[in-house]
């Protein structure tokens, strides 16, 4: 099978945007961000060339995408929109909508820093801002990811009916052109399977009220309810972690742990900086150092039980995170402290885009005491 | 429950007495009988018909937020385009959205616009009462001369809202619609009869209806359609339809009345009555709803020439 699987060279959102025509969705929202537009300008042509059937809906604004996403998805079609930065916040009002009614949107995120001020480069902030709206989150760092996360994103969103971001750095990984390996079409659509929802708006007979008013009463479980189905969805990304590896031969956890086994140190990060930080732990390792990688893949909802039992044995935890909480801990820093019942160095690294180097991870790797800021 | 009301698409609402939101929505929903999906921004509509676990909606509907129903409907019929080509729903399918002036003129601005622009196959109906009622009447962009709302307030120093309201119409036939029209809930059977030609047109429709406030514009309840008539018999609501860009009156008073008919009906015009320059108010007020008119009647007059 894997054999007659494509080896090709695409900048991340093009992977994406060829993951997005496989996957042949119902309906597409598209308003142009840096550095996202790449997705939608590559998914524009396949429609143009009748490669998809999909229904292109070019809206005015990031609100009215995630708007319109959940009114096609709530009418039981297969949705997909993709964004960034102040995209994100400018649809942020209807995020927690999509997940309160349990719509099974993706958005491919080509993660950027926020304003102000406007910054076009990748960081975390527009992702760790839509951390709490009941979205699930994954991050890739490289674009054999970011087009994996797609097509397994979907089977996800479906089978746990939350909305879900795939997140890759933008420019880093959006921008970047990298060898990757495509599934056939064919195992694409047998993987994603068709998208019949149980409930939809366009059940004539049956009428459904979405998005009713929530009173003192009834508002509690409404919110509950999106708890629960974020818990479920753990063990229903192993399932179709599973599943992919089956047709891609690539097996993807929670988290990848890079040379962690007997590692006394270890810095955990999400996206792009992986990589960096592998070929930094690879040089370190043939030097006789102890150290190693746990990347975070899944990030909504969070593998605290996988992170406890990777980090179990390791004494020294740097924590990089590529976004500011202002006024408290850092958020990837606090979710490992949680998890590991340890005291972790929390690291904040290359805001706006701002370059990681290798020799500023080995530092941190040898160092006793790494400083908060990657500056 | 009589069978009248077990086939009523929308039953009864939690709205204040005298209130005509319930007859905006059957009207527009009794006039076809295609499948119907409804899309509603916030508002009184939305607020006082799905109040969990009920809902007066007896057709599919969704309410997701305040400024947003052209995209809702937007995605919706991207969805009955798309699905309708795969066999998995009927192509004819309405596509509705229900949003107050707030959401309108206002906060919903942008995405009715974009979804004008785009040609998407909906119907768009304002239920048009000149404020934020929902919240307790705060002006909007729908607001008239002169009315006192609780963010223009009357006062010493002003006389309520100090400007004109926007004229959402013209705005929407910048957009090319084949069709959008006034209607008033006062003059029900034009009202039915613009919505069922609307459903009958492909493409984007608008239709602006005149739906008075019993508690905030504070008039008895029993005089809803005589204030509603009253708005449109003295030219401050002209019924009129644009086809294709073509104007047309629907109904022109033989004789219009004079505005204080209408503005002193209403309790948020009080205080102008009680002004010493009351007669320069008025005057200033019935200018400008003459000069709407007479331009709305040049534009009319010279389409029938064509």
């Amino acid at each position: 099978m894997n054999t007659k699987n494509k080896k090709i060279a695409l900048t991340g959102g093009y992977a994406v945007g060829e993951a997005m025509r496989q996957i042949n969705p119902d309906v597409v929202a598209m308003y142009p961000i840096t550095p996202q537009t790449p997705i939608i300008e590559y998914f524009a042509k396949q429609k143009a060339n009748g490669k998809v059937k999909t229904e292109v809906v070019t809206v005015e604004s990031e609100h009215s995408a995630m708007s319109a996403c959940i009114g096609s998805s709530a009418s039981g079609a297969r949705t997909l929109t993709a964004s960034s930065s102040q995209g994100i916040m400018y649809m942020f009002e209807v995020l927690p909508v999509a997940s309160s009614m349990r719509l099974p949107i993706l958005m491919a995120v080509s993660n950027r820093a926020i304003s102000g001020p406007i910054n076009i480069h990748g960081d975390h902030s527009d992702a760790m801002a839509m951390r709490d709206t009941g979205w699930i989150q994954i991050f890739a760092e490289n674009t054999q990811e970011a087009y994996d996360n797609t097509i397994i994103g979907m089977k996800l969103a479906e089978k746990a009916l939350l909305p879900l971001a795939t997140n890759m750095d933008g420019f880093f990984v959006s921008h970047s052109v990298e060898n990757l390996e495509l599934l056939e079409d064919e195992e694409v659509k047998g993987f994603i399977g068709e998208y019949s929802p149980k409930q939809s708006l366009f059940d004539f007979d049956n009428p459904k009220t979405f998005g009713p008013v929530a009173l003192q009463n009834s508002y509690f479980e409404f919110r509950k309810q999106i708890q629960d189905a974020m818990l479920k969805t753990s063990k229903m990304f192993e399932e179709v972690a599973e599943e992919f590896e089956k047709i891609s031969k690539r097996k993807y956890g929670f988290v990848e742990e890079y040379r962690t086994e007997d590692a006394g140190k270890v810095i955990v990060a999400m996206g792009s900086v992986c990589g960096t930080i592998k070929e930094t732990v690879d040089r370190l390792r043939d030097e006789g150092k102890n150290v190693g990688l746990l990347k975070i893949r899944l990030f909504r909802p969070f593998p605290y039980k996988q992170v406890a039992k990777a980090l179990k044995g390791v004494q020294d935890i740097i924590v990089m995170d590529r976004n500011l909480a202002f006024g408290t801990k850092q958020v990837l820093a606090s979710e490992i402290e949680h998890a590991t019942g340890k005291k972790v160095q929390s690291v904040v690294y290359g805001l706006g885009g701002r370059d990681v180097f290798e020799k500023q991870i080995e530092e941190l790797f040898l160092e006793e005491k790494s400083p908060e800021y990657l500056m | 429950m009589n069978k009248t009301y077990k086939k009523q698409k929308f039953t009864a609402a939690t709205t204040c007495a005298g209130c005509p939101i319930g007859v905006v929505a059957r009207t527009v929903l009794n006039a076809t009988d295609d499948p119907i999906v409804v899309t509603n921004a916030t508002g009184c509509m939305e607020v006082t018909s799905t109040i969990y676990p009920n809902t007066s909606w007896k057709v599919p509907y969704i309410h997701s937020v305040f400024g947003n129903a052209g995209a809702t409907a937007s995605g919706i019929e991207a969805a009955v385009k798309s699905l309708s080509k795969q066999g998995k729903v009927d192509e004819k399918v309405k596509v509705i959205a229900f949003a107050g002036d707030g959401g309108t003129y206002d906060i919903g601005f942008q995405a009715l616009s974009g979804a004008l622009e785009r040609g998407h196959d909906f119907l768009y109906v304002c239920y048009d009462n000149g404020a934020y009622m929902n919240t307790g009447n705060q002006r909007s962009g729908a607001t008239p001369l002169g009315a006192s709302t609780q963010t223009t307030p009357f006062g010493k120093e002003a006389f309520g809202k100090q400007t004109r309201r926007k004229d959402i119409m013209t705005i929407v036939a910048g957009h090319h619609v084949p069709y959008a029209a006034t209607a008033n809930i006062g003059f029900l059977e034009d009202f039915k009869a613009k919505v069922k030609k609307a459903l009958a047109i492909k493409g984007p429709k608008f239709i602006l209806v005149f739906s008075p406030c019993v508690a905030l514009w504070k008039f008895p309840p029993a005089k809803t359609f005589e204030v509603a008539k009253l708005g449109t018999e003295t030219n401050f609501w002209p019924l009129y339809e644009i086809e294709n860009g073509h104007y047309k009156f629907s109904y022109e008073p033989k004789k219009r009345k004079p505005i204080e008919e209408f503005y002193g009906t209403q309790g948020r015009f009080k205080h102008i009555f009680k002004r010493d320059d009351k007669e320069a108010l008025l005057q200033k007020i019935q200018k400008e709803i003459d000069d709407d008119f007479a331009r709305i009647k040049a534009t009319v007059e010279s389409h029938q020439k064509v």
